[in-house]
């Protein structure tokens, strides 16, 4: 029997070949999200539908006309993109029992070539966050958490904690989407990416997360948080695969003014790849404070697999990187405080009791519907957008996004093709030390080295390179030339062959006792 | 305003190649020996410190009841008021870049055209869809308090 833990284009090939039915892959699927619900990956689980699209995906084999690789093949969203007919949450008290009537049109590019739509998986509040952490469903936990690898770590360091709470958060705020795919309850996965929501959870869950550059992809339907930054991001377990979704996804939308209208060639990433020609900058200001020595050692691995490769490896300098992520953090509030003000109660969503005016009723929809984050957001954005404050915060930042729009420009001008960095400063935190620190504090650690990519509309793609001496994924990034995506992903294939990341053994829940059990065993080892 | 350390300006490769050295060596097997490394092994910035950041904005209750009116949120509590301060000030470390003749980024993709659609209906006909999700309307119609009627100040929802 087949396992869940291919990649996409293999169960592509087995369900062409009849080695396995559509049918069988959904239900195998839906069991493993169920045997794995302490995840928490999932919002929505839709499992009559899925078998329902299961089932006309197997006919279509049958007759030997699939739609094509896709066809068939379990895939879940990110709760922010609209799914008609599916409830749509963001995570939020205020679009509980939201029901779209429209696909998003990557949603609807995913339908239209068979994917079978497992669920919609979980996220911070309106994707305002890096943890994953802070939505009313509560928070995902890291599938690697209950991987044999971190147990036996953990257990190696005599870490065994007596509630199970060493679990480790999966960043965010795609954390569902990353935690779907790291999981193996499905083949791909939907995420957005304003600021590294995409990249930063699959950089944590050791799958690949990518980032396209800003006008590639449709954004009609996910459900804005930073118009300027957002872009729809795709998941999934090896770079082949991303390169396979991104061909379905990419494209000019009507629908979406800021889609470029170039038509997008889809691509196939060569099988033998030639990083010889290549100009590959490691820019010196991704050395953050903090950044964690395993992490400092990989990247330096990484520089120097590339050139012993052949590949022209040299530093170079992105003199604005330090003032990006306040810069995203002010451009980030004036938004949202913008975008939020559709949340009234009167067309969708969560309305409250309130019936004395227009205004009170407004007003405490929104006490009512919003969290904390989110609150905060919108008044420090209100804040920034204030008629005396506007020029002081919202165009100075806007000038400082230029600054660093332009360190890319200058850097892939003079020859560079791409850029190798950290993706986070160091593999996940457990949950409990996370949730010491605000949702602020938390993104403008987790963020560091993936807003910049969004603030130059760049592609980038991270992918897992190594596992931690805790255990857990450490992912590197690689950031290309605006609509270069092919060859940033061939070269991100190639590191890929070379780092060969190890599975997830998945281990599940373990009981208090087995644990001890098998620290016994380890630490009575010669 | 961030500064760089003062070891990193210099690119001390002296001691970058001792700490090289001294380091395990199993985190340095891909490097050939006698090759300066292009990672730089120690951070090249440090965060700003506090003495360094720009005079703190105060947030007066003015401001206060000013925002919630404009964004419709509150702030809850005391601790909603501290959280648009923190915000302010780590937004203020940006006065400390000079952006002197530096035009606004808008969107990076300002030097394309936007493509938009021709100014004529091409789908419609949607009411029924986009009433499903009101949770209170009157034929086709979304039904809204009365308006015209200023916040009060103690309708529950303002910070107190």
């Amino acid at each position: 029997m087949l396992g869940l833990n291919l990649t996409l284009r293999e169960a592509s090939a087995a369900l062409r070949e009849g080695k396995v039915s559509a049918t069988e892959l959904c239900q195998r699927c839906l069991a493993f999200i169920k045997e794995t619900s302490v995840v928490n990956a999932y919002i929505t689980v839709r499992e009559a539908g899925a078998l329902q699209q299961a089932e006309a995906a197997d006919k279509r084999h049958r007759r030997g006309q699939a739609l094509g690789p896709l066809d068939g093949i379990p895939v879940a969203v990110k709760d922010n993109f609209s799914t008609a007919g599916i409830e749509t949450t963001c995570a939020s008290k205020m679009l509980k029992g939201y029901i779209p009537p429209f696909n998003a049109t990557v949603v609807q590019k995913l339908l239209d070539q068979g994917a079978v739509l497992l669920g919609k998986t979980n996220l911070d509040e309106f994707a305002m966050g890096c943890g994953s952490t802070d939505g009313i469903f509560g928070p995902v936990r890291n599938p690697w958490s209950y991987s044999q690898q971190y147990r036996e770590k953990s257990a190696q360091r005599g870490h065994i904690s007596d509630e199970g709470s060493d679990w480790v958060i999966t960043g965010g705020s795609s954390g569902g989407s990353a935690a779907a795919v790291s999981a193996f309850t499905c083949f791909a996965a939907l995420g957005s990416d304003t600021g590294g929501s995409t990249r930063n959870p699959a950089a944590h869950c050791g799958i690949v997360g990518f980032k396209p550059t800003y006008g590639l992809l449709s954004r009609h339907g996910l459900i804005p948080l930073v118009n300027s930054m957002d872009v729809p991001g795709i998941l999934t377990r090896c770079v082949d695969d991303t390169a396979l979704i991104l061909g379905i996804l990419a494209g000019h939308d009507p629908k979406d003014s800021t889609t470029v209208q170039e038509p997008f060639q889809p691509f196939t990433l060569p099988s033998s790849i030639d990083v010889s020609k290549l100009c590959v900058g490691i820019p010196k200001e991704y050395h953050a404070p903090g950044l964690s020595r395993e992490t400092v050692a990989l990247w330096t691995k990484a520089a120097d697999l590339l050139e012993n490769a052949g590949a022209k490896v040299m530093e170079v300098s992105l003199p604005h990187t330090c003032h990006s992520i306040v810069c995203y953090h002010v451009l980030c509030a004036a938004e949202v405080a913008s975008n939020m003000a559709r949340f009234d109660g009167l067309q969708y969503g969560h309305r409250c009791d309130v019936d004395s005016s227009t205004e009170a009723m407004y007003a405490a929809t929104r006490r009512e519907g919003f969290n904390d984050v989110v609150r905060g957001r919108i008044l420090s954005g209100t804040f920034f957008l204030l008629k005396e404050n506007y020029e002081r915060y919202f165009l100075k930042a806007q000038k400082v996004r230029r600054l660093i729009a332009e360190d890319f420009v200058k850097v892939f001008c003079s020859g560079v093709d791409l850029l190798l960095t950290p993706t986070t400063l160091s593999d996940a935190t457990q949950f409990r030390e996370f949730i010491k620190e605000d949702n602020r504090t938390r993104s403008a650690q987790e963020d560091i080295f993936t807003q910049s990519a969004n603030m130059a509309g760049l592609p980038a793609v991270t992918l897992p390179a190594a596992l931690s001496a805790r255990g857990l994924p450490l992912g590197l990034q690689f950031i290309g030339r605006a609509f270069y995506e092919q060859q940033l992903l061939t070269v991100a294939k190639w590191l890929e062959k070379q780092v060969n990341f190890p599975v997830l053994q998945w281990q599940g829940v373990v009981d208090k006792e087995h644990l001890i059990l098998q620290h016994n065993k380890l630490t009575s080892l010669p | 305003m961030w500064t760089l350390s003062c070891a990193a300006r210099l690119r001390p490769y002296a001691i970058l190649r001792r700490s090289l050295t001294t380091s395990s060596g199993s985190e340095r097997q891909g490097a050939s020996p006698g090759r300066t490394c292009t990672v730089p092994q120690i951070p090249t910035w440090q965060p700003a410190q506090e003495s360094q950041l720009f005079k703190k904005t105060t947030v007066t209750m003015e401001m206060i009841d000013h925002l919630e009116h404009l964004a419709l949120v509150d702030f809850r509590n005391q601790e909603g008021v501290q959280r648009l301060g923190k915000a302010i000030q780590f937004a203020d470390e940006l006065h400390g870049v000079d952006t002197t003749g530096v035009e606004p980024l808008v969107s990076v993709l300002e030097d394309r055209c936007l493509c938009l659609q021709d100014d004529e209906v091409v789908r419609g006909s949607y009411a029924e869809l986009l009433l499903a999700n009101a949770q209170q309307k009157i034929e086709e119609y979304f039904v809204a308090p009365p308006g015209n009627i200023a916040l009060a100040k103690v309708n529950g929802y303002k910070f107190s």
